[in-house]
């Protein structure tokens, strides 16, 4: 694909006047933001402004214990300690076994390397729930359940989307580097090491962003996985203090959306950090020919 | 020259055999092992017995809530998969004008496709609420009377769609990336031929963006049939085994397959289940590949 989207140019179709646009998409955005706003202003609020009709956007008390006692509740650090291991190891995994098939399927020639990549970007669509009840049974075999292997190992033998996307940046290093390197005696391993990985960091940084932000969001893999209450990961403990509260006669919803708020946060934080990031990575998975 | 070209040959096996191992313990191995466990009935506690094509029977004949999940993912497919990629067009389309502030636009609208499911899904579970929720309080607001939403048979499942259209974010980048990308001289030589701005819509940004659009198609398929966390969070009482609920509107193909396998452990019955999702995405996927060659139009050369 070629990529001039970088070149502005005015627009010759102007289907909305200027102002309509921005009318349009003021709307539009009030529309998305506002689950969030609303999620916010629940959150600082006491049960009683939670059922207040009508509902007060911005309460006259703010009341911050909620998030002291959803930290409390859940219990929240545990939780977050746990998540943060998982998503590190998981990341750490992630981005040593990708880069290396990546390099692999980049820069080396060997037989069966195009069918094998087309069966390595197959299986990119292949629903996860097919090879989960076997999975479940061999690391039961292992005594694996409620432990944190299931949920950690699997990322040290890449995974489709990351080897895909770091193979494309692969190839736009020019491979006169690795020829120079190859003629002072440097080994393959060498190249990817000391040429590739350093000249890559985008495209690294980029395969780290998803990979933290999957980790930090998944929920099957936690709760097939784990069962004792004080190894869960933050998403699972959030949907187990659901169940425990709702339908109790006097749901804490107020508690419940402090939760929610923090759980968000780290991704939120992330993503404002890294934006350019995010959009790359996510344009270079659409726009593959 | 040949030795080194024998040299990268092992080199090369070397660097991808973490995927090639992952590939044979992760995804061959399970995969063989379910499309046998699917022909057995096995509860865990007893050793499996052979039965045959029995379970893919039962599931059509004498299941009638295999056949509602079956629909009720169908229904979820069909409605949120064709808005979802409206909405992201439109979205993209808007954002292509070059709009001042688009990352501030851009940075709307994606949010929530970053944040948590299961955070966001107990957000929603209270946005909907009939009679507190942000979205009754606003069609009371202008004299509307809202529905029950998930509390109702008939809303829950557009409910989830409603909630869906909030993440289309990803689709919407993807769309904006492509409509980028899409040169200015084709639009201007088919003005200068007096062609209005819906016809070079239709045949000038269509065909060129129609390879993202299609990829946002099939990953939407793929993604809308898997639909799961929102239906366990969002629906059903307190009572364990009621997710799904009310009277099953919601009892989605992968929620009904978690629960025979995870709740009744009843794994083989469970693997034809997960056969037959994964033989639906298949088929629908190669269909889409079928119909999409005709119409998807990919420039020449890489």
């Amino acid at each position: 694909m070629t990529t001039q989207k970088d070149i502005r140019r005015p627009r010759v179709p102007r289907v909305f006047g200027s102002s309509l646009l921005y009318l349009v998409l003021g709307l539009l955005s009030i529309l998305f933001l506002a689950p969030f706003a609303w999620m916010l202003s629940v959150s600082v609020q006491d049960l009683a402004g939670v059922f207040a009709h009508p509902f007060r956007w911005l309460p006259d008390a703010y009341r911050w214990e909620n998030y002291r006692q959803v930290t409390s509740l859940l219990p929240f650090w545990r939780y977050a300690g746990n998540t943060l291991f998982i998503t590190l190891l998981v990341l750490i995994g992630t981005l040593l076994s990708c880069s290396l098939v990546a390099y692999g399927f980049s820069r080396l020639r060997f037989r069966g390397r195009e069918t094998l990549f087309a069966l390595c970007l197959s299986t990119m669509m292949l629903p996860g729930q097919v090879t989960m009840i076997p999975l479940y049974m061999f690391f039961a075999h292992l005594g694996w359940i409620d432990t944190y292997y299931p949920l950690i190992l699997p990322a040290f033998f890449g995974s489709p989307f990351y080897i895909f996307l770091l193979r494309q940046f692969f190839l736009t290093i020019p491979r006169e580097y690795d020829e120079a390197a190859l003629l002072d005696g440097a080994s393959r391993f060498r190249i990817y090491r000391s040429i590739i990985l350093p000249l890559a960091k985008p495209a690294l940084i980029t395969v780290a962003l998803f990979t933290f932000v999957g980790t930090w969001n998944d929920f099957f893999g936690p709760l097939i996985y784990l069962n004792s209450p004080d190894r869960a990961t933050l998403t699972l403990g959030l949907s187990m203090l659901k169940s425990q509260v709702i339908g109790t006669g006097s749901t804490p919803w107020h508690i419940l959306m402090a939760g929610a708020v923090l759980i968000m946060l780290p991704n939120i934080v992330i993503f404002f950090l890294a934006q350019k990031q995010f959009v790359k990575g996510i344009a270079a998975g659409g726009l593959r020919g | 020259m040949i030795p080194r070209r024998m040299n990268d040959r092992w080199a090369g096996y070397l660097f991808i055999a973490p995927w090639c191992f992952g590939f044979l313990i992760f995804t061959a191995g399970p995969m063989a092992a379910s499309l046998l466990i699917s022909f057995t009935s096995w509860t865990m506690l007893s050793p499996p017995s052979w039965v045959g094509l029995e379970n893919f029977e039962r599931l059509f004949t004498e299941d009638p809530l295999f056949l509602r999940s079956l629909w009720n993912t169908v229904f979820y497919v069909l409605l949120s998969v064709p808005l979802a990629t409206c909405l992201a067009l439109g979205l993209a389309l808007l954002l292509d004008h070059k709009v001042r502030g688009l990352s501030i636009f851009r940075t709307i609208f994606f949010l929530p496709s970053v944040t948590n499911v299961v955070a966001v899904s107990i957000l929603w579970l209270w946005v909907f609420n009939p009679e507190f929720g942000l979205i009754n309080s606003a069609l009371g607001a202008i004299g509307i009377e809202g529905p029950l939403w998930l509390q109702s048979e008939s809303w829950a499942k557009p409910a989830l769609v409603i909630m869906s259209l909030w993440g289309v974010g990803g689709s919407m980048i993807i769309f904006l990336a492509a409509l980028q990308g899409v040169p200015h001289e084709l639009h201007e030589a088919a003005q200068l031929d007096g062609a209005g701005a819906v016809r070079r819509f239709l045949h000038i940004t269509l065909p060129m963006i129609s390879p993202a659009l299609f990829f946002s198609l099939i990953m939407g398929l793929i993604g809308g049939f898997q639909v799961f966390t929102q239906a366990f969070v969002m629906t059903g009482t307190a009572q364990p085994g009621s997710e799904g609920g009310p009277n099953n509107a919601t009892l989605f193909m992968v929620l009904y397959l978690y629960k025979k396998a995870f709740m009744d452990f009843k794994m083989g019955y469970a693997s034809a289940l997960a056969w037959i999702l994964f033989f639906i995405i298949l088929v629908l996927t190669l269909a889409q590949k079928r119909i999409g060659e005709r119409w998807v139009h990919y420039e020449a050369g890489e």
